[in-house]
């Protein structure tokens, strides 16, 4: 019996004419990792919403075809039923947690089941074990952070063992380290306990090696369904938007496989020679002597000895400073609950600090991590001007609600929105990389680089290495409410495991090379290896 | 209001009996009408706040309460026309005739305040000790849907809250903020959007298909037994030692010995569970 199996399935979302989904066939085994990969409105998350049932039971609409989930028929079976045997984890981790207390989000769906108590209990302690949150289940879920609470989501996912485990890019509000260890998690439950895998991601770097298999969408049909490394090689030809850093770096040096993995990149590099035997770390920018220092600019934005006290709280930021100059881009790194967010808030004036001081040369624009939040009309075309929409490139979604526009362009209409008739003297961004495709991530860098160029300082925090490593001229790490290192990106981005781009950890920070171009640009040059530190 | 979780006897009560205890207090409060024995009721619901780890959310909603009972007392002087002693004469009213303040309206309108203090320190109480998971689920033997719906609503009010102040944040970023008419939509879209969401888990969390737990019969600790006869000893006191106390016409009664009988065994009930603290972290 296959996990999951669909012939000729197409659907289509009430109130649409296109359908999402057109024509699908194929099968998934017992056991299988499988990766759905596809830029945006590719049909991914209808994909996971047929295997969990949710598609066509609880959203309506028009399905044509057959579906077959662990043996149960989609026809004559909805989500209730299915989840008996389909464990589901969406993005959000704020509305997956219904319960009150981690114990009680994790009992809920066995008691739904109507299992025994005893079972119910031994079911909630095995899951805790598992997943590493055992300390957690007396805590209220109001307390949880973001990683925690994605954990506490998978949790009640696998409460009842299922045998298909359905996830939608469970990642994407989460720091590296929490992200990281959510996939080493999912490998697990895959070769230890045979759990299928159906993960939908947009950092395919991060997944394809635990991957059997690889599905890319392209306007809701198969466009290629491989092995991870047949789908770089297919992906280099066709869908350059889906091939990884590392597949981009070997195949712009004429070398073969497509490395699905850090590992497998650095094997290539070295039997062709191109690996670095040893690897000479970025250098530090070192300030010119002062009387070789041109006039310093008055900052766009200064911190001085910034403090957030909570009330009978911990401190949100403590002593932060920071300047930032006209023309700079600063990337803020750092874990969930490092303080960036309420640092850019602090920077537009919305939260006021308990200590120290800010100066603005000018109106701060800030787009918060939810673009949704800005919108407040029923069409896009009532958002802003005809003159904005034209000049942010929206002008032929005048008339579409804004809700219903791809997560790329509500990002593209928002900054519209915040950026609309006055001219920022500072631009914060919050996480504006979440849930956002490679293509999508590119337009937003090539924006933010032509604010700089207007003299603007943009300050985006962000959990996006490669995203950082595209646009940043400089790179801030925060932990604990301080900040820990202020430097080039090549140094920064390139010297660590997590806070560190592909590229990066396949040449072990090598010269703070960060990206492939970088790459190719030092590998492809003769003797490469012996070069220079820069 | 939300659950805080301690390590205290209250606590680490079955959540059925916690709200029992809770239960217990506010029908005292309700049946007892000698004001003497409220005020140390109320002073002892303060001291097992202490007790609980909760004493600083059971001062706050003293101090929330305090409006709406000087509201009490000043309605009540204005409006009650059967104390004899007046204390004050506020001449014609209009249509309301002649205002005369009396002494009893006064004091009457005092204990129905702490009345009001009391319950609401025993709600506060109840709110910030006793699980509403735990209490909710023990409800779902009773009536399934009910009691699912109580919890999902108790966990989408500090999500929409959460909410609507992440969506104020982003208007203020705006340069034209929207009028609060266009915020007011903006909100009640997105938390028509967050139910959506949270239908979408709960049906593959399996409550589509969901049946009546099965009863789980579990020991009961020393905190289980200390509070539920706790319980039982609060609510049964002020029927079994009646300290009579009455306002109109004019106020009579006991200050004397059977109101603090009354006093000391309705605050020995209250605060002896909190003196076993065995096994009290969970």
């Amino acid at each position: 019996m296959n996990a999951f199996e669909l012939s000729a399935v197409s659907y289509t979302y009430p109130g649409s004419e296109e359908p999402a989904l057109r024509g699908l066939s194929f099968e998934i085994a017992q056991g299988e990792f499988v990766v759905l990969a596809g830029g945006s409105a590719a049909g991914k998350s209808t994909l996971l919403g047929v295997a969990s049932g949710l598609v066509p039971h609880f959203h309506g609409g028009r399905f044509d075809g057959h579906a077959e989930i662990c043996g149960m028929s989609l026809r004559e079976h909805g989500p209730a039923a299915l989840a008996a045997a389909v464990g589901t984890l969406f993005q959000d981790p704020e509305t997956q947690v219904v319960m009150g207390t981690v114990r009680a989000e994790l009992a809920f769906p066995l008691e739904n089941r109507g299992h025994s108590a005893v079972a119910v209990a031994r079911g909630v302690e095995e899951v805790a074990l598992a997943l590493g949150i055992e300390a957690l289940l007396e805590r209220s879920t109001v307390d949880l952070s973001g990683g925690e609470r994605q954990r506490v989501a998978l949790g009640a996912a696998l409460a009842g063992r299922p045998r298909l485990l359905v996830l939608d890019e469970p990642t994407s509000q989460l720091d590296p380290v929490a992200g990281d260890e959510l996939l080493g998690l999912l490998r697990r439950l895959n070769e230890e306990w045979g759990t299928t895998i159906l993960l939908a991601e947009h950092r395919l770097e991060r997944c394809l090696a635990a991957a059997d298999r690889v599905i890319a969408l392209d306007a809701g049909e198969v466009a290629c369904d491989a092995a991870p490394g047949g789908f770089l090689a297919w992906a280099h030809e066709h869908a350059g938007a889906l091939e990884t850093p590392g597949a981009t770096l070997v195949a712009g040096l004429g070398l073969a496989p497509s490395p699905v993995g850090v590992k497998q990149a650095r094997a290539t590099l070295r039997a062709a020679g191109l690996l670095p035997e040893r690897q000479e770390p970025a250098q530090p920018d070192r300030a010119p002597a002062w009387w070789r220092r041109p006039r310093a600019q008055a900052p766009q934005l200064r911190l001085r000895h910034v403090w957030h006290e909570l009330s009978d709280g911990p401190a949100i930021l403590a002593g932060v400073s920071l300047s930032v100059a006209a023309g700079e881009r600063v990337v803020l790194l750092g874990r969930n609950g490092a303080g960036k967010s309420t640092l850019l808030r602090h920077a537009a004036g919305l939260l006021e600090p308990t200590r120290g001081r800010i100066d603005r040369a000018g109106p701060v624009a800030l787009l918060l991590q939810n673009p949704g939040d800005y919108f407040i009309h029923d069409r896009v075309g009532d958002e802003l001007d005809a003159a904005a929409l034209e000049r942010a490139g929206l002008a032929a979604l005048a008339d579409r609600h804004p809700r219903d526009c791809s997560g790329g362009e509500r990002q593209r209409l928002a900054l519209a929105i915040v950026t609309a008739g006055r001219s920022p003297a500072v631009l914060c961004l919050d996480e504006p990389t979440r849930g956002m495709g490679r293509a999508d991530k590119a337009l937003l860098a090539g924006e933010l680089i032509d604010f700089s160029e207007r003299d603007v300082a943009v300050v985006v925090a962000t959990h996006d290495p490669e995203f950082a490593a595209a646009f940043a001229t400089r790179a801030v790490l925060l932990a604990e409410g301080r900040v820990l290192a202020d430097a080039s990106p090549a140094e920064l981005l390139s010297g660590g495991w997590y806070f560190a781009t592909e590229t990066a950890r396949i040449l072990g920070g090598h010269l703070g090379i960060l990206t492939p171009a970088q790459a190719l640009a030092e590998l492809a040059a003769p003797s490469a290896v012996e070069h220079s530190p820069r | 209001m939300t659950y805080l979780r301690r390590a205290s006897p209250l606590h680490a009560a079955r959540a059925g009996v916690g709200a029992a205890y809770c239960a217990a207090l506010v029908i005292a409060a309700l049946v007892v009408a000698n004001p003497l024995v409220l005020a140390v009721l109320a002073v002892a619901l303060l001291a097992a706040g202490a007790g609980a780890g909760v004493a600083s959310r059971v001062a706050r909603s003293l101090y929330l309460s305090l409006p709406m009972a000087a509201l009490i007392v000043l309605v009540n002087a204005l409006v009650a026309r059967n104390g004899l002693t007046v204390i004050a004469r506020l001449g014609d009213a209009g249509p309301l005739g002649q205002l005369d303040v009396t002494l009893e309206a006064v004091a009457y309108g005092a204990k129905q305040a702490l009345v009001l203090v009391v319950i609401v320190a025993a709600a506060a109480l109840g709110s910030a000790a006793v699980n509403p998971d735990e209490l909710l689920r023990s409800m779902r033997r009773l009536t399934l849907r009910s009691a699912l719906t109580a919890t999902i609503a108790t966990r989408m009010i500090p999500l929409l809250a959460l909410d609507a102040r992440r969506i104020g944040e982003a208007q203020r970023c705006r340069p034209d903020p929207g009028g609060r008419i266009a915020v007011m939509r903006a909100v009640t879209a997105n938390a028509l959007d967050r139910s959506l969401d949270v239908a979408a888990t709960l049906e593959v969390r399996g409550y589509g298909s969901a049946r009546r737990p099965r009863r789980a019969p579990a020991p009961w600790s020393r905190h289980d037994l200390a509070f539920a006869l706790a319980a039982a000893a609060i609510a049964a006191a002020p029927f079994a030692l009646p300290a009579a106390f009455s306002f109109y016409p004019s106020i009579h009664g006991s200050v004397g010995a059977r109101a603090w009988l009354l006093a000391g065994v309705l605050a020995f009930a209250v605060l002896a569970p909190f003196a076993q603290r065995r096994g009290i972290a969970r």
